[in-house]
């Protein structure tokens, strides 16, 4: 017990969709949950009202600038979590919540919302929409490593994490809008001469957005919910051979965790 | 950088199939494993590089019979998207063990998606085998188009057979022409993203085969993780591969080493001349 990771989900203008991806790791959620992670804080699930301190917040949804108790709730986040992560399109980018621009009943002031990043320091990035409950699996197995394992699972941990981090260092720059879009594929990776017709981009968009014309992404713009979908599971964004050329071991490695007891 | 990734064994090995051999582009090494799993239930399908719609352009399929998977046999020296329905193949398909092939590229692609999926939900536990393809570099259609009507003067609709192998481009057609021309001609075709690659005999295949160490007709395969182990043991003593070591084929693991090196120096050169290819600004590494 006392050896586990405290950890949070924070809602802010999400839809719990990242949520249920943190509980669609099934029997996973109980792995995590017995062994690894004491969930803390989580509206939805557990009856703890305020935002208390933490090992590891995974923060949902993006920050509407004219709700006050958003601001406040996100900045109380960062001052109380070790590590914040931004779970989902929303939180990492602003996702489906780029297009707000107000005038709905009864708050027609609610005009303008950030990706969490625009306001505080983020460690993690986890981007898709929903974000993968594999992958939050990953991230939450890391995570424990990093904080109470040994050098071995340190370094391995911070290795993996690396990307991730590299993304949310990226998005927290100031001059950074931490925009994601279709056009990543175009300007990061088609235009710089990288793209090599692999297709992995068409298959991760949530919303059909990517076709394969004669080998190449066409993007429909008009589709593009801004998730970042297809330019983080783009293998000429961010590849590490360490990592992934390591990639047998440290599926293992996580399966292993996720099945402590063998059976 | 490791020229040949890490592997259990390597071979020089063909089916032992006369049908599979008929029109396979080497040894028939990955229709013959995709057939062989299927049969016996290591996958229930999977994705190939199909028949398109034009003549000599791939397109990426979730093959679920053996017919499927025999109508992909054979190189097409362009691009096929595999990965674009790795996603399809677990849902519209409801595969629940997947069989993909691929370039090495294809493969890099595959073990990041297992490691950070992203849009790739309840994927990726679901790769039961992923046979990687030798590749030095890959074409876009209308490049190959170039190359098999304007330099080799063959009609893409009477070609049977592209190859490329002893420093030329190779077409045959169904009437039983010859013609080749010399690689040099070829490069500035090449797909510019391929520049920046370094793996040429797909590293992270479970298994992973191409034509280049073996004599004609037969395919240089390595044995790389233990699923691939695991796979490959059961099919060679099934009896559907006829296997040789690979140190008594000629010309065996040395030319390997030497193109896969070669490849790797002249892209790593590449990536150092692109992150100074401005003044005062270059571009972006993905591998860093």
């Amino acid at each position: 017990m006392s050896n586990k990771i405290t950890l949070g989900h924070v809602h802010m203008s999400g839809c719990i969709g990242c949520c249920v991806s943190i509980a669609d790791t099934y029997g996973g959620l109980f792995t995590l949950l017995d062994n690894y992670a004491d969930l803390v804080y989580s509206l939805t699930l557990v009856d703890v009202r305020h935002i208390p301190k933490m090992d590891v917040a995974l923060v949902e949804g993006s920050v509407c600038l004219q709700d006050e108790l958003s601001i406040e709730e996100i900045k109380e986040t960062r001052e109380r979590a070790t590590v914040v992560v931004a779970l989902g399109g929303c939180s990492a980018y602003g996702n489906i919540t780029r297009f707000s621009r107000g005038g709905q009943f009864n708050q027609p002031q609610h005009e303008s919302y950030v990706p969490i990043s625009k306001l505080i320091d983020v460690d993690v990035y986890i981007p898709g929409c929903a974000p993968n409950p594999e992958v939050i699996r990953n991230v939450a197995v890391m995570a424990y490593l990093l904080l109470k394992g040994n050098d071995a699972q340190k370094k391995l941990a911070t290795a993996y994490l690396a990307p991730l981090m590299a993304l949310a260092k990226d998005g927290s720059r100031i001059e950074s809008d931490s925009e994601a879009c279709g056009c990543d594929i175009m300007l990061k990776v088609i235009n710089q001469g990288l793209c090599m017709g692999c297709g992995t981009c068409a298959a991760s968009c949530p919303v059909f957005a990517i076709s394969m014309e004669y080998g190449k992404p066409n993007i429909d713009r008009e589709m593009c919910i801004k998730c970042g979908a297809c330019y983080s599971s783009c293998p000429r964004s961010f590849f590490s051979f360490d990592v992934c050329g390591d990639y047998e071991n440290i599926l293992g490695a996580i399966t292993a965790a996720m099945n402590p007891g063998g059976n | 950088m490791d020229m040949l990734g890490k592997y259990k064994t390597c071979v020089a090995a063909r089916s032992t199939s006369s049908e599979i051999l008929k029109s396979s582009q080497d040894g028939g090494i990955v229709t013959q494993m995709f057939i062989y799993a299927l049969e016996e239930g290591i996958i229930d399908g999977a994705i190939v590089a199909g028949p398109g719609d034009e003549p000599w352009k791939p397109k990426p399929m979730v093959a679920t019979t053996p017919e499927e998977i025999l109508a992909a046999r054979g190189t097409r020296y362009n691009i096929s998207p595999n990965m674009a329905v790795i996603k399809e193949s677990v849902r519209k398909y409801g595969l629940d063990k997947v069989g993909i092939v691929g370039t090495p590229c294809q493969m890099q692609a595959l073990r990041k998606a297992q490691l950070y999926p992203v849009g790739m939900r309840y994927v990726t536990d679901k790769i039961a085998l992923a046979m990687g393809i030798f590749c030095m570099e890959n074409f876009s259609y209308q490049s190959m188009k170039q190359i098999v009507e304007d330099h080799c003067n063959v009609d893409l609709h009477s070609l049977k057979k592209t190859d490329i192998g002893k420093g030329k481009y190779w077409a045959y057609t169904n009437r039983g022409a010859v013609s080749q021309i010399p690689l040099k001609v070829t490069h500035k075709y090449e797909q510019p993203g391929c520049h920046v690659c370094l793996d040429y005999v797909a590293n992270m295949g479970d298994i992973s085969t191409g034509s280049v160490g073996s004599p004609d007709g037969w395919s240089t395969v390595f044995v790389r993780s233990t699923n691939g182990d695991n796979i490959w043991k059961k099919a060679v003593e099934a009896g559907v591969f006829e296997v040789k070591a690979i140190d008594s084929v000629k010309p065996g693991l040395d030319l390997v080493t030497k193109l896969a090196t070669e490849k790797i120096t002249k892209n790593q050169k590449e990536l150092e001349h692109r992150a100074k290819m401005g003044v005062n600004k270059g571009l972006r590494n993905p591998y860093i």
